[in-house]
């Protein structure tokens, strides 16, 4: 019998070569911005990270200009197999600097240093270099001989995955030959504009990608203005409805990827202890901070009391705080704002009648944190159940029939992922074709490549991201 | 284990037919699954007092290994000496938890060991293959045991464990169990030629509800040999005996583990899938031979913090 703790395993903060202040990026060069700036806070300490400058609504007319101007004549007259030349130089250009972006992520976000540098990063470059194939190639994507762009994309992106939506965003947008006009989230600027760092290193021509940091101001000021052609937004389904109300008429097209309530199905022949493992990947990956996260677990009755046992066991394996310790599994929440969010949700399920049970882990006294929480006994009618929490707290729902399962899973206005937990093969296949989910996986949760289409059902959203079908979001057809 | 959880185990092994309805009960493993979580778990980084930790349990837990046709008395001998202090110039190292070696050279390595508390574990049953008949296994353990073996590492029937003839595996384990009295008995499942992960965790538990006092990955002889996601899939199955019956019950990877890297990636597994009680050498033991000078190597790179080579660990 032993007591083996693991000693700290710092990763260094100077790699992330932080610097006092970061300026926008508008039509090829850094620019302070006419808006207050903000300062950007790590969660995990509280400690102010540097201060960002941000856009007003001349400087997002300027920018949209800048984009509109490269796009008329550059981008969009450069033959793909071009494009992609500086499309596959900004995926090599993350790959070099993987490191600076990791610990940089892990500093601004509070996501554990180990999400950022084996997630994280590799998937961002990977969207950059599976898009810079497409380039040359789009008349082969099933959208007609020669394909056309849209002009101008207003993207605006959430906290949880700062680069790796930028990727998501931005790889797709200049394959198919649109300019670029990307405000990340207020609380985490600081990755998108190391990699307007890394577009200037490449060469990008001025104008063809713009980063505007600031809050929901900049965002709404960006997906309004008349010179934008196109409009993705990545954040919560309150926000994704109010651009959507403003642009309705507008003729801008739109993708929209929003928030979800997944359920993670575990029926009674699955492979339990990797079953295990899904859960705790689906719920407490980036501290439940993700979109598609399998925030409910749906467990057959006859095996749900062994579950959550192992589950327990499991959990309370799991490492929580600082966010570049490499043996850190969970750590910080994103803001104070999204903590008190979380505390509500978790005391409405209490006083709801939940069992609430919390990781006996140790959880540092600063910074924004919490605990990995599973309440079971949960009712499909408890808001626990039916609300977004966006955070590190699992609801445990039982079913008795494979039917029942998947009323259940089906019962929420969202519909974006899904798990299904069987070693029956054609169980699979029977649940999947009956989820209302863009997402469905069988045996594993939270996996994500860019050659396969991501999005949404329902109040989730629309338009995919990712794989040929993503191309569609950047084309005129 | 849904519907074998309402059974009791000593129904299980009543005949053939409850020993092939229980295995094919236990929940199957997601090969992808428990890759990718060993994989994951292969990235903790474990630094300073921890590593220091780390290596010293290590030690304690190698069986130092000699199974050659060319072995000798001599061979042993030095082999015992080597388990007794492993570094002559540190004597706070601890000794290792066991040597190992052929039946016929066990009387060599008692003496060699003598009162140290080093363990002799010797291999048996028609090691590596176990293609003998069942008297012939229980002469070659009682040989062992009479000359001295605290330990036995005993082969399954692979043979009839994957024609599906549980019963006879689970018999002949019975058998050599009380063939071993006092020795503790290891078995060896061979898990290279069991080739899914769904038959390591049968024959894990095989092993166990026949009384193995360790589960054992391989014989060193076959490639395949020990691999972290097996490993995860012998913790699980102690851990789930635990949780089942109270009993402890040890695993033991073996062959191919060669660096204090890969060493520690399996303490890593035994803490956090077994979970800490198991990280003692009553009930976890690497099977290896050039694991200890690495070992050794990286103690004292951690004490005198540099890296002295190869010439400063003893070659034996």
């Amino acid at each position: 019998m032993s007591n083996w703790e693991y000693a700290p395993a710092p990763e260094s903060r100077d790699i992330a070569n932080l610097k006092p202040a970061y300026r926008m990026f508008v039509d090829g060069k850094f620019v302070e911005g006419s808006g207050d700036p903000l300062k950007t806070v790590n969660p995990a300490t509280e400690e102010v990270l540097a201060e960002v400058s941000t856009a007003s609504p001349s400087d997002v007319d300027t920018a949209v200009k800048a984009a509109r101007r490269a796009y008329d004549r550059v981008w969009s007259k450069m033959p793909g197999a071009e494009r992609a030349k500086y499309i596959f130089r900004i995926a090599r250009l993350i790959q070099e600097r993987s490191r600076e972006l990791a610990v940089l992520e892990s500093l601004d976000n509070g996501k554990p240093i180990k999400e950022s540098r084996d997630v994280d990063v590799p998937t961002a470059a990977a969207h950059f270099f599976y898009h810079a194939g497409w380039a040359d190639k789009l008349g082969y994507a099933g959208y007609g001989p020669d394909p056309r762009p849209l002009g101008v994309a207003g993207q605006v992106i959430p906290w949880n995955f700062p680069l790796m939506m930028a990727a998501w965003k931005i790889a797709p947008a200049l394959a198919c030959g649109n300019t670029v006009v990307l405000k990340p989230a207020e609380t985490t600027p600081l990755t998108a504009l190391v990699l307007a760092e890394i577009c200037q290193q490449a060469e990008l021509p001025p104008g063809v990608v713009n980063i505007l940091p600031g809050a929901g101001d900049v965002g709404s000021e960006l997906v309004n203005h008349a010179g934008v052609d196109k409009v993705a937004f990545t954040g919560s389904t309150e926000v994704g409805k109010l651009i959507q109300r403003a642009l309705a008429g507008s003729g801008k097209k739109m993708t929209m990827e929003l928030g979800g309530k997944a359920a993670n199905i575990v029926f009674d022949d699955a492979p339990l202890d990797q079953a295990v493992e899904g859960i705790v990947n689906g719920i407490f990956f980036n501290q439940g901070h993700v979109c598609c996260a399998g925030s409910r677990l749906l467990v057959q009755e006859s095996i749900a009391d062994e579950l959550l046992d192992k589950l327990r066991h499991r959990v309370s394996t799991l490492r929580v705080g600082d966010s570049l310790d490499k043996n850190t599994d969970v750590g910080a929440i994103n803001s104070r704002a999204q903590l008190e969010k979380i505390q509500e949700l978790v005391a409405a399920g209490d006083a709801e009648g939940a069992q609430r049970w919390t990781s006996p882990v140790p959880v540092p006294d600063k910074g924004f944190f919490f605990a990995p929480t599973v309440f079971s006994d949960v009712q499909q009618s408890m808001r626990i159940a039916r609300e977004e929490i966006f955070g590190p707290v699992l609801s445990v729902l039982t079913f008795r029939t494979p039917d029942e399962a998947v009323a259940k899973a089906n019962n929420t206005p969202y519909g974006l992922s899904a798990g299904i937990w069987t070693e029956k093969g054609s169980r699979i296949l029977w649940a999947a074709q009956r989820m209302r989910a863009g997402v469905v996986w069988a045996n594993t949760f939270n996996r994500f490549d860019p050659t396969a289409p991501f999005g949404g059902y329902q109040e989730s959203g629309f338009g995919r991201e990712g794989g040929r079908a993503g191309l569609e979001a950047y084309l005129d057809v | 284990m849904s519907a074998p959880s309402q059974t009791e185990l000593s129904e299980v092994t009543r005949d053939d037919a409850s020993l092939r309805r229980f295995l094919h009960g236990l929940p199957g493993v997601d090969q992808v699954g428990v890759e990718q979580r060993a994989a994951t778990l292969g990235t903790r980084s474990i630094k300073k007092a921890s590593k220091m930790w780390a290596i010293d349990t290590a030690i304690s837990m190698v069986d130092l290994t000699t199974l050659e046709g060319a072995d000798t008395p001599g061979k042993v001998r030095t082999l015992a000496a080597k388990a007794r202090r492993p570094d002559p110039e540190y004597a706070d190292v601890p000794h290792v938890g066991a040597v190992c070696v052929y039946p016929d050279m066990v009387a060599t390595a008692v003496a060699g060991v003598g009162d140290s508390g080093v363990g002799v574990a010797s291999v048996a049953t028609a090691f590596p293959s176990g293609r003998s008949n069942r008297a012939v296994k229980l002469a070659d353990t009682a040989m062992a045991v009479e000359a001295g073996a605290t330990e036995i590492d005993m082969v399954i029937d692979r043979g009839a464990f994957l024609s599906g003839r549980y019963g006879q595996v689970y018999d002949e384990i019975v058998a050599i169990k009380a063939a071993c009295g006092g020795a503790h008995l290891k078995v060896i499942l061979e898990t290279g030629e069991l080739s899914t992960y769904d038959n390591v965790r049968r024959a894990s538990w095989l092993a166990l509800l026949a009384g193995g006092d360790f589960i054992k990955t391989s014989t060193g002889k076959v490639s395949p040999a020990a691999t972290l996601p097996v490993t995860h899939v012998m913790l699980q199955a102690v851990r789930d005996w635990r949780d089942r019956t109270g009993e402890l019950r040890g695993v033991k990877p073996a062959g191919g583990i060669r660096t204090t890297k890969d060493a520690i990636r399996y303490l890593v597994a035994v803490h956090e899938v077994a979970g800490e009680e198991w990280l003692t050498p009553t009930l976890f033991r690497f099977g290896a031979s050039s694991l200890l000078n690495d070992l050794l190597m990286q103690r004292r790179t951690q004490l005198e913090g540099h890296y002295s080579g190869p010439d400063y660990v003893t070659v034996d």
